[in-house]
C-alpha cells in the first residue's frame, strides 16, 4: 500500500543536469517543486568527460544561463581550465570550454538545490507514475511513497534499464555503478510510450602520480578566462593543464587482436552509439589508415588523482584495457583506477514529445536529458529548463513556451528531435543550426534575456543590467556612423599596424570597422574614446558592424522561416480528412502532429506539396471558421 | 511558400499556340516586368490595359521579343495580387528568355498550381471549390514531378552530384575545424584552398550555364524520330537540320556530348533528334529492333521526320512504316527530287492524309526552309502537345544554377575580404543545397553523415 507522501505542483525525476535545470526553473516560477533522485550524493553528477562546453555546446551552456538557468554559474565556479576554442575564427563558432572539478561541481549544485526556495529534494528511486484520463497525476517510489503534481519532468539519463558491458561481463546497472531504473521504464512501456534501446560510453581513468607527462604536450587554460554565465564577475586563476598523447600501432593491434572480446564487437545485436563519441573498437576500425588517435589526458578535479583518458571509450574486457593503456606513450606505467565500460539504455522515441517537451500521450508528463534520445551534459540541461519551464507555465496557467530555431541551439535541438527524431544518441553540432551566424556565444543575452526575464527567471537587477548594455551598444554603433575618420599621420599608422591598406578618403568610423584588418580596438586609438563602455559591449559592436551584411542575410531567412512559423495547424485537424495528402505525408504528420507549417515542412517525407494542400485545408477552415 | 513574393511562371500550354503568355503575380509584379520592358511606363499605366513593346535584357540590350503586356492591378484580378501577363510571339526560345530575365531579377518560379492558391487563399475563389484547388496542386505536382524525372538528364545530375560531393567535403572540412577545433588530424581549411575550390566548381557552373543560355543542354526539346528506309537520305536530313541550327558541342569533358549533338533548334522549336546514332549507321528503326518495339518507341516521340525517297516506288517496308506511323504526329518528307521522280505522290497524299508533306533536296539544300517552316507550324499550331512542364522545370534548372552561381560569388567575395572561414562557408553551403534542389536532394543530413564518415571523430 502506498501512502501519500505530498501533493506539489511539478514533480522532477532526476537529478543530473536535466533533472536540476528544470527543478530550478520550476520552482524559481514559483512552482511548488519536489526533485527526486536515486542517491543524494550524485546530484548533477558527470559519469564521462569532466568538462562542459565546447563548440555549440558551449552556447547552449550561455543560452540555459541566459534563460536563467544555473549550468553555468556553477561551472564559472569550479572550472580547473577555461578555454575560449575557435578564436581563430568567425564570431559564430566561438565556443567556451571549461574542465570542471566533478566532485566539485557536483557539491556546488547541490548545495543551490538545497538552499533554494520552492524546491524540495529527496532520495527516491520512482517506481510509477500515476496516470488517470490521460493525464499525470504524480509519481510512486519503491518505498511506497505516492507524490501528486499535475506535471512531472522525467530526467532518469541513461539509467531505464542501463545495462553496463565490459568485454563478456555485463550486468543491469546505471552509470558508475549507480542502480537502474528498471521498474519506470516497464511503467512507461505500459504508458503506451515507445522506448529505443541506445548505448554510449566511456575510457578508462588513471593515477595522475603513474603518469609520465614528460611524454605528453601540455594544454593549458587561456590566460585571461572567459566566463559561462552573466552574472559572474570572478575568474579562477590558478588553472590545472590537460595533456595530449597519441596511440600507436602497438595499441591498434592491442585492439584489433582483442576485438572480438569488446562487448560491442562480440556479434551481439546492441543498442545503437553514437557516431561521434565512438570507442576506441570503432575508430580502429573504421579508420584502419590512421596510424595514430589523439589521447588527451584530462584531470578530474582538484582534490583527486584520477584523470579522465580521453579517446579511449571502450567495452574491451579490463585485462585488455590495462594493454591498450601501457602501449600509450606517458601511460607505460599508468594504473587504471577505473575501468571503461558501455553502457546501454532506454530512451524515449521523442518525436512521440510536443515542442514543449511533453508527451503527446499523456497530459502533464514531460521528459527531458538523454533519456530523449540525446547526449551530452549541455544538452540534457538545455532540454532541462525547458522541461521545467512548461512544466510549470502548464500547472500555473500560462502559456507554453518554445524557442525556434533562430532563437537558440536549445530550440535547434528541440526542433530536430520532436520533428526528425534520432536514430543515434543526438549531439549538437554547429552544422545543424541553419542561422548559426545568429546563434552567437557573444549574444546570447541579447537573444534570449528578454525571455528569461518575462518567464520569471531573470531577476530585476540582472535584467536592468542587460538593458544598460542593450542600450550602450546601440547609442555606441550610431554613434561610430557620426565619426569621419580622416586620413591623418596617426590614423595611417594604426592602419599600417594592422596590417590594413592606408586610408584614401575620409570614411566613417562605422564603415572601417567592416575592414577585415580592423577591430573596435582599432577604431577606437582613432576617435574619441568612450569611457562608459565595457570589453563586452566593444565586442558586441565589433561584432555586430563587422558582420552586418551577413547577419542582414541570416536574418531575411529567418523572416522567412518564422512566415511559416506562424501558421499554425489546428490542434484538431484530421489528416484523414485531407484528400490531397500523399499516403507518407499522411502518415508521418498523423505521427509527428506539427504545431505549424514550418513544422510541419521540417518532417521528412512531407513535401511542398503536401505544405500546400494543408496550407488551403487549413485556410479552408479559417474561412468558414469566420463565416460562422 | 511565401506568400507575398511574387511568382512568375508561362501560363499557356507550350506547344500549343502562336502566343505564349507568361504570368506574374505579387507586389513586384509590375515593377519587375518594367525593367525588362521597352514601351510605356508600366508603373504608370492604367490597370487593366494592354501595353505593346518590346522586352529587352538590360544587361544586353538585346531584344528578347515582341511583346502585348497586360497590367492589372490588385485587386480586381485573379489572384487578387498585381498581375502581368506578357504575351509572347517569338517562339519558345524567346518565352524563355523573357522567364529566366524575370527570376534573374527576382521573381520565383511559381509551384504547380500556385496562381489558383493564391487566387485561393486571397478569397477569390471560394470555399466550395477549395477541394479542387487542392486536387489541383496534387495533379499538377504529380504531373511536374514526372516530368521533371524524365527530363533530367542522367550525365546533367551525375555531374551536379560530383560538383556537390566536391562542396560537400569541403564544407565538411570546415565543419570537422569547427564543431573539432582539436582534432589535428586534419589542417585548418585555409583561404588559398577554399578560393581555389570555390573557382573550380564556378567555373563548371559557368560553363553549364553557358552552354544552357545557348539554349539547349537544359532544355528537353520535342523528341523527334527520324524514319525512312536505308538510303533515303535520313543521314542528310539530320546532318542537315544540325548544321543549318548550329547544334551545340560542348567541351565539358564526357559529360553532355553524346546528348548534346542531338539537340537542334528550328524557328524556336527546340527538337530533340531521338537515337541519332541508330540513323547514322542507316539503319531502319523498324528492321532493327521489329514493328511492335518500333511502334512503342515511335509513340515516345513528339514529333516523327518520315523520309521517302523520290527517286524509287513506294514498297512495302514505306507502307509498313506508314501503318506504323499512324495516329502519331508526323511530316512526310520527299527527299532526293533532284533526282528522277519515281514515286507515286497521289498514293503518299492519300496514305499521309492530313499529314503535311514537304519535297526535299537534301543534296541540293532545296526544300529545307519548308521543311523547317512545316515542323514549326506543325508545332505553333497546337498539334503537338509536348507537355506543358518541359520548359518551366528547364528554367527552374537555370534559376537555380543562377543561384548557386551567386552564392559561390558571395564565398568568393568573402574570401577576397578575409572573411572568417566559417563565414565563407555560408554560402558555400548555401551552393550546395541550390544544387540539390535541382536533382531533388535536400536532405541537411548528408553534411553530418559526410563529417563522420571523412573524419574519425570523438572522445
Amino acid at each position: 500500500m502506498t501512502y501519500n507522501a505530498g501533493h506539489y505542483d511539478v514533480i522532477v525525476i532526476g537529478a543530473g543536469h536535466a533533472g536540476v535545470e528544470a527543478g530550478v526553473a520550476a520552482a524559481r516560477m514559483g512552482a511548488k517543486t519536489l526533485m527526486l533522485t536515486l542517491n543524494l550524493d550524485m546530484i548533477a553528477f558527470m559519469p564521462c568527460n569532466p568538462s562542459i562546453g565546447g563548440p555549440a555546446k558551449g552556447i547552449v551552456v550561455r543560452e540555459v544561463d541566459a534563460l536563467g538557468g544555473v549550468m553555468g554559474k556553477v561551472i564559472d565556479k569550479t572550472y580547473i581550465q577555461m578555454r575560449m576554442l575557435n578564436t581563430g575564427k568567425g564570431p559564430a563558432v566561438q565556443a567556451l570550454r571549461a574542465q570542471a572539478d566533478k566532485a566539485l561541481y557536483s557539491r556546488e549544485m547541490k548545495r543551490l538545490i538545497e538552499n533554494e526556495e520552492n524546491l524540495t529534494i529527496r532520495q527516491g528511486m520512482v517506481e510509477e507514475l500515476i496516470v488517470e484520463d490521460g493525464k499525470c497525476k504524480g509519481v510512486i517510489t519503491e518505498t511506497n511513497a505516492a507524490y501528486y503534481a499535475d506535471a512531472i519532468v522525467v530526467t532518469t539519463g541513461t539509467y531505464m534499464r542501463g545495462k553496463v558491458l565490459m568485454g563478456d561481463l555485463e550486468y543491469e546497472s546505471g552509470p558508475n555503478n549507480q542502480r537502474p531504473s528498471v521498474k519506470l521504464s516497464q511503467n512507461l512501456e505500459a504508458l503506451g510510450l515507445e522506448l529505443v534501446r541506445f548505448k554510449t560510453g566511456t575510457p578508462p581513468r588513471v593515477n595522475s602520480h603513474t603518469i609520465d607527462y614528460s611524454k605528453t604536450e601540455i594544454q593549458p587554460g587561456d590566460e585571461n578566462p572567459r566566463y559561462f554565465s552573466y552574472e559572474t564577475t570572478e575568474q579562477i586563476v590558478d588553472q590545472i593543464p590537460c595533456w595530449l598523447t597519441y596511440t600507436n600501432e602497438f595499441t591498434h593491434e592491442v585492439i584489433n587482436d582483442n576485438l572480438g572480446l569488446s562487448s560491442m564487437y562480440s556479434g551481439m545485436k546492441r543498442g545503437t552509439g553514437p557516431r561521434y563519441c565512438p570507442s576506441i573498437e570503432d575508430k580502429i576500425v573504421r579508420f584502419n589508415d590512421k596510424p595514430r588517435h589523439q589521447i588527451f589526458l584530462e584531470p578530474e578535479g582538484r582534490d583527486t588523482e584520477e584523470v579522465y583518458v580521453q579517446g579511449l571509450s571502450t567495452s574491451l574486457p579490463e585485462s585488455i584495457q590495462h594493454k591498450m593503456i601501457k602501449s600509450i606513450p606517458g601511460l607505460e606505467n599508468a594504473e587504471i583506477m577505473r575501468p571503461g565500460y558501455a553502457i546501454e539504455y532506454d530512451a524515449v522515441v521523442p518525436t512521440q514529445l510536443w515542442p514543449t517537451l511533453e508527451t503527446k500521450s499523456i497530459s502533464g508528463l514531460f521528459t527531458a536529458g538523454q533519456i530523449n534520445g540525446t547526449s551530452g551534459y549541455e544538452e540534457a540541461a538545455g532540454q532541462g529548463i525547458m522541461a521545467g519551464i512548461n512544466a510549470a507555465c502548464k500547472v500555473l496557467g500560462k502559456e507554453p513556451f518554445i524557442l525556434d530555431r533562430s532563437q537558440g541551439y536549445i530550440g535547434v535541438l528541440i526542433d530536430d528531435l520532436v520533428t526528425k527524431g534520432t536514430n543515434e544518441p543526438y549531439r549538437l553540432l554547429t552544422s545543424r543550426a541553419e542561422y548559426r551566424l545568429l546563434l552567437r556565444h557573444d549574444n546570447a543575452d541579447l537573444r534570449l534575456t528578454d525571455i528569461g526575464h518575462e518567464i520569471g527567471l531573470i531577476p530585476e537587477e540582472r535584467y536592468e543590467k542587460f538593458l544598460e548594455k542593450k542600450r550602450l551598444v546601440e547609442e555606441e554603433k550610431q554613434r561610430l556612423k557620426t565619426i569621419m575618420i580622416k586620413p591623418n599621420d596617426d590614423v595611417q599608422k594604426i592602419m599600417e599596424k594592422a596590417g590594413a591598406t592606408p586610408l584614401k578618403e575620409a570614411t566613417k568610423a562605422y564603415d572601417l570597422m567592416k575592414r577585415p584588418e580592423l577591430n573596435y580596438s582599432e577604431i577606437e586609438q582613432m576617435i574619441e574614446p568612450n569611457p562608459d563602455l565595457n570589453d563586452e559591449v566593444k565586442e558586441q559592436v565589433g561584432i555586430q558592424i563587422k558582420y552586418e551584411g551577413y547577419i542582414k542575410k541570416a536574418v531575411e531567412q529567418v523572416e522567412r522561416m518564422l512566415k511559416m512559423e506562424d501558421k499554425k495547424v489546428p490542434e484538431d485537424i484530421d489528416y484523414d480528412a485531407i484528400a490531397g495528402l500523399a499516403t507518407e505525408a499522411r502518415e508521418k504528420l498523423k505521427k509527428i502532429r506539427p504545431l505549424s507549417l514550418g513544422q510541419a515542412s521540417r518532417i521528412s517525407g512531407v513535401n511542398p506539396a503536401d505544405i500546400s494542400i494543408l496550407l488551403v485545408y487549413i485556410e479552408q477552415g479559417n474561412i468558414a471558421r469566420l463565416a460562422n | 511558400m511565401m506568400e507575398t513574393d511574387t511568382i512568375t511562371a508561362i501560363s499557356t500550354p507550350i506547344g500549343e499556340g502562336a502566343i505564349v503568355i507568361v504570368r506574374l503575380s505579387g507586389s513586384e509584379a509590375i515593377q519587375l516586368t518594367s525593367e525588362v520592358f521597352k514601351g510605356k511606363n508600366l508603373q504608370e499605366v492604367d490597370s487593366h490595359t494592354i501595353n505593346y513593346g518590346k522586352i529587352i535584357d538590360p544587361e544586353t540590350n538585346e531584344v528578347a521579343d515582341e511583346v502585348m503586356v497586360s497590367v492589372m492591378r490588385a485587386p480586381k484580378t485573379f489572384t487578387r495580387e498585381d498581375v502581368v501577363e506578357i504575351n509572347c510571339h517569338g517562339g519558345m526560345v524567346a518565352v524563355n528568355r523573357v522567364l529566366e530575365m524575370l527570376l534573374s531579377r527576382g521573381a520565383r518560379l511559381a509551384e504547380p498550381g500556385e496562381f489558383t492558391k493564391r487566387a485561393f487563399l486571397n478569397g477569390r475563389i471560394d470555399l466550395s471549390q477549395a477541394e479542387a484547388v487542392m486536387d489541383l496542386i496534387r495533379a499538377k505536382t504529380d504531373k511536374a514531378m514526372n516530368v521533371a524525372l524524365k527530363q533530367m538528364d542522367g550525365r546533367l545530375s551525375g555531374l551536379i552530384q560530383r560538383l556537390r560531393q566536391d562542396l560537400l567535403e569541403t564544407v565538411a572540412h570546415v565543419e570537422v575545424n569547427i564543431d573539432y577545433p582539436e582534432y589535428d588530424d586534419v589542417e585548418e581549411m585555409s583561404h588559398e584552398v577554399m578560393r581555389t575550390k570555390t573557382k573550380e566548381v564556378h567555373s563548371e557552373i559557368e560553363q553549364l550555364l553557358q552552354v544552357a543560355k545557348q539554349g539547349k543542354i537544359l532544355r528537353e526539346g520535342l523528341g523527334t524520330a527520324i524514319i525512312g528506309r536505308p538510303n533515303v537520305g535520313k543521314s542528310s536530313l539530320m546532318n542537315t537540320l544540325v548544321q543549318e541550327n548550329k547544334a551545340i558541342v560542348t567541351e565539358i569533358p564526357g559529360t553532355t556530348r553524346d546528348i548534346i549533338e542531338e539537340y537542334v533548334n528550328v524557328r524556336g522549336v527546340p527538337l530533340r533528334l531521338v537515337d541519332t546514332a541508330g540513323i547514322r549507321e542507316t539503319e531502319d528503326i523498324v528492321e532493327r529492333i521489329g514493328v511492335e518495339r518500333s511502334r512503342k518507341v515511335l509513340k515516345e516521340s513528339d514529333l516523327i521526320l518520315f523520309v521517302l525517297n523520290y527517286n524509287e516506288e513506294l514498297t512495302e517496308e514505306d507502307m509498313k512504316l506508314f501503318e506504323a506511323v499512324k495516329g502519331l504526329e508526323y511530316i512526310v518528307i520527299i527527299n532526293k527530287t533532284d533526282l528522277e521522280q519515281k514515286l507515286d505522290l497521289e498514293k503518299v497524299k492519300e496514305t499521309a492524309g492530313d499529314r503535311p508533306i514537304v519535297t526535299t533536296s537534301l543534296l541540293k539544300e532545296e526544300g529545307v526552309d519548308e521543311l523547317e517552316k512545316a515542323i514549326a507550324d506543325t508545332f505553333f499550331s497546337g498539334e503537338i502537345d509536348s507537355g506543358d512542364l518541359t520548359y518551366v522545370s528547364n528554367v527552374r534548372h537555370i534559376q537555380l544554377l543562377n543561384k548557386a552561381k551567386k552564392a559561390l560569388e558571395d564565398a568568393i567575395e568573402g574570401i577576397e575580404l578575409g572573411m572568417p572561414m566559417d563565414i565563407v562557408q555560408i554560402d558555400v553551403t548555401r551552393t550546395w543545397e541550390f544544387l540539390g534542389e535541382i536533382i531533388g536532394d535536400t536532405a541537411s543530413d548528408s553534411l553530418i553523415d559526410q563529417l563522420f564518415s571523412q573524419f574519425c571523430l570523438g572522445k
